[in-house]
């Protein structure tokens, strides 16, 4: 694709050589259905902000109209408020970045009282992902966000940065199996479980989560990673380790994704590196239904609209009707 | 409100070897904004170094709508940046962050700049319309000066620093700043130069001495930090400092509630 659409919603560029040329409109041009479902919940369309990049959106209604995205996850909530990791916190790897913010948030109620109000107003769906230090505290954070109007829980039993439970939930069939049935008994909401790819097989855990209750499963967290300042001899990263986001890491998103798909019958959500469309072309071919968006964001703060407006030149240009028309429809060679 | 631009390079040189000034048009940037503010630039086209670099805003001609910046050669981003040249388009965003406080009251005001920290006070010189402006720079030796005529022309009064003493005073920009403000009388009496505000900009331990320098003086000082960022925007929380709050302390965003703090908020030592 060798064009961008014009100022006037008009797309005229080449297709394998053929000149093609279609109205993109605004959000949902002509006759496409952008629309997914996933646990009951309508996302006007299969963009989603990745939770951790987006903080509550605030910022980035600066640039643009966050009611354009099919869906927000919000930075990772606990029980408390947590102040976060020493600086440095970020490190750029080639084609990657690494991070370790150690789940700074306000806190369940914090983001209830102070965020929640300003994200309803935005028309998009809303994600509150969770994380915690104990299964109980799992359970709290579930059922004190059931008696919100939230639309979706994402279960974060994937983060690499804090030094108690979460991703100690997420490794294991056995750890993932107990923390998603616990959490299931108090979670009102669509329960999305996000995985970790720091496991030998993901498939096994995907399958522990969906039989323990899970509505969703959204993949990949960050790899865990490190950076070393050769100079100074010691690790960037204040914490010393991280997690890897960012192009580098797609390849590895899109296998994990699709051998997750091919295992669970539950909607799946892929992540791990989207900076185009076409990158989520490749998540939905591989069986995700929606994707997030998240690393891109610190790159371009509209990546979300960007990422939406090359799905849509796509399903125009190979003439899909329906997101639902890829979904899975990867022919393996 | 910041925007994602893509504007053209009117140069970009080498100052001395390592350290780049780089000029750019653009309305938007250089009506709106204020001293302190920086804009977000993507070095690299691909998808090699992804992140972008905030750079400080180091003068505005708003006539001629010409921003400058000025960066140091550090890593591969800025490698490729040294590389654009005039005509090339800039991938920016801004202005971001917000700027150093500004006030009528403020009769008199010094800055204090170490190395490539001396950026952002150049512009906050030229558009402070402000009765008496010092300017202290510092630099680790004379061929890493940079950008002296300019602050020559937009200060009532320049001291130069160089830690080898190569050129004017032998040490610390720290240590001429004392040595001015501090000036005994014969009971031992301040009668040194009078501020009302000092604005520092430069490696952590200059500012903690600068603020330490000031509160001893009574003076009101402000601070421009910095930080490994990610986004620019205050959505990532990467850029974290440590800033006193309520007998405790929180992490603030350098790139969103800074990158300018009142000297007494920073925890300069956390």
């Amino acid at each position: 694709m060798a064009s961008s659409p014009g100022s006037n919603g008009k797309y005229n560029g080449k297709v394998n050589g053929k000149i093609v040329s279609l109205n993109l409109g605004s959000t949902n041009p002509g006759n496409i259905n952008l629309e997914v479902e996933i646990a009951g919940i309508k996302f006007k369309n299969p963009v989603i902000a990745a939770s951790g990049t987006y903080g509550f959106g605030r910022e980035f209604a600066e640039f643009i109209d966050l009611g354009r995205l099919g869906g927000i996850a919000v930075k990772g909530l606990t029980l408390k408020p947590r102040k976060g990791n020493r600086p440095p916190r970020i490190a750029e790897t080639p084609a990657g970045i690494l991070n370790s913010i150690g789940l700074q948030n306000p806190g369940v109620e914090g983001f209830i009282n102070d965020e929640l109000p300003f994200l309803r107003k935005c028309n998009t769906a809303i994600i509150a992902n969770i994380a915690g230090s104990t299964v109980e505290e799992y359970c709290e954070l579930a059922e004190i966000l059931s008696g919100t109007d939230v639309d979706a829980i994402e279960l974060n039993v994937s983060c690499p940065n804090v030094k108690e439970g979460c991703l100690a939930f997420g490794n294991t069939v056995k750890g993932i199996s107990g923390i998603t049935r616990e959490v299931r008994r108090y979670c009102k909401k669509p329960l999305i479980v996000k995985l970790t790819p720091n496991v030998t097989d993901i498939s096994e855990i995907a399958r522990a989560a969906e039989i323990n209750g899970a509505d969703a499963i959204s993949l990949i967290n960050t790899i865990t990673g490190m950076a070393i300042d050769v100079h100074k001899k010691k690790p960037i990263l204040a914490n010393n380790f991280g997690g890897l986001s960012g192009p580098a890491v797609k390849p590895i998103a899109v296998k994990m994704t699709y051998d997750v798909a091919q295992t669970v019958k539950i909607p799946v959500i892929g992540m791990g590196g989207i900076s185009s469309g076409e990158d989520a072309i490749e998540f939905i071919l591989a069986g995700a239904c929606a994707v997030m968006v998240g690393t891109w964001n610190f790159v371009y703060p509209d990546a979300c609209v960007k990422v939406l407006e090359g799905i849509i030149k796509y399903l125009g240009i190979y003439n899909h009707k329906s997101v639902y028309d890829l979904v899975g429809k990867l022919e393996l060679n | 409100m910041p925007l994602v631009l893509k504007e053209e390079i009117i140069f970009n040189k080498e100052l001395v070897p390592g350290i780049f000034e780089l000029a750019f048009i653009s309305e938007y940037v250089s009506q709106r904004a204020k001293p302190g503010q920086f804009v977000n630039i993507k070095c690299c086209d691909g998808l090699d170094t992804i992140l972008r670099r905030p750079l400080s805003i180091c003068s505005v001609n708003r006539k001629n709508n010409t921003v400058i910046v000025a960066y140091r050669e550090t890593g591969k981003g800025t490698r490729y940046l040294a590389r654009k040249k005039a005509g090339d388009k800039l991938d920016l965003i801004g202005p971001l962050g917000n700027w150093f406080h500004v006030s009528d009251e403020y009769k008199s005001i010094a800055v204090v700049g170490g190395g490539i920290g001396v950026f952002p006070l150049l512009f906050l010189l030229q558009q402070n319309p402000c009765a008496f402006k010092g300017a202290y720079i510092g630099f680790e030796s004379n061929t890493c000066i940079v950008m002296e005529k300019e602050f020559l022309h937009c200060s009532d009064k320049i001291m130069l620093a160089t830690n080898d003493g190569s050129k004017g005073f032998k040490g610390f920009v720290t240590d001429l700043l004392a040595l001015n403000l501090l000036q005994e009388g014969s009971k031992g009496k301040i009668n040194g130069e009078k501020y009302d505000i000092i604005y520092a900009c430069g490696p952590m331990p200059m500012m903690k001495k600068v603020f330490e320098l000031a509160s001893k003086m009574g003076i009101k000082c402000q601070v421009s930090l910095e930080q490994r960022m990610g986004c620019g925007i205050g959505a990532c929380l990467a850029c974290a400092c440590k800033v006193k709050h309520d007998g405790d302390w929180h992490y603030k965003r350098v790139c969103k509630d800074g990158p300018v703090f009142w000297g007494e908020e920073v925890d300069f030592d956390g």
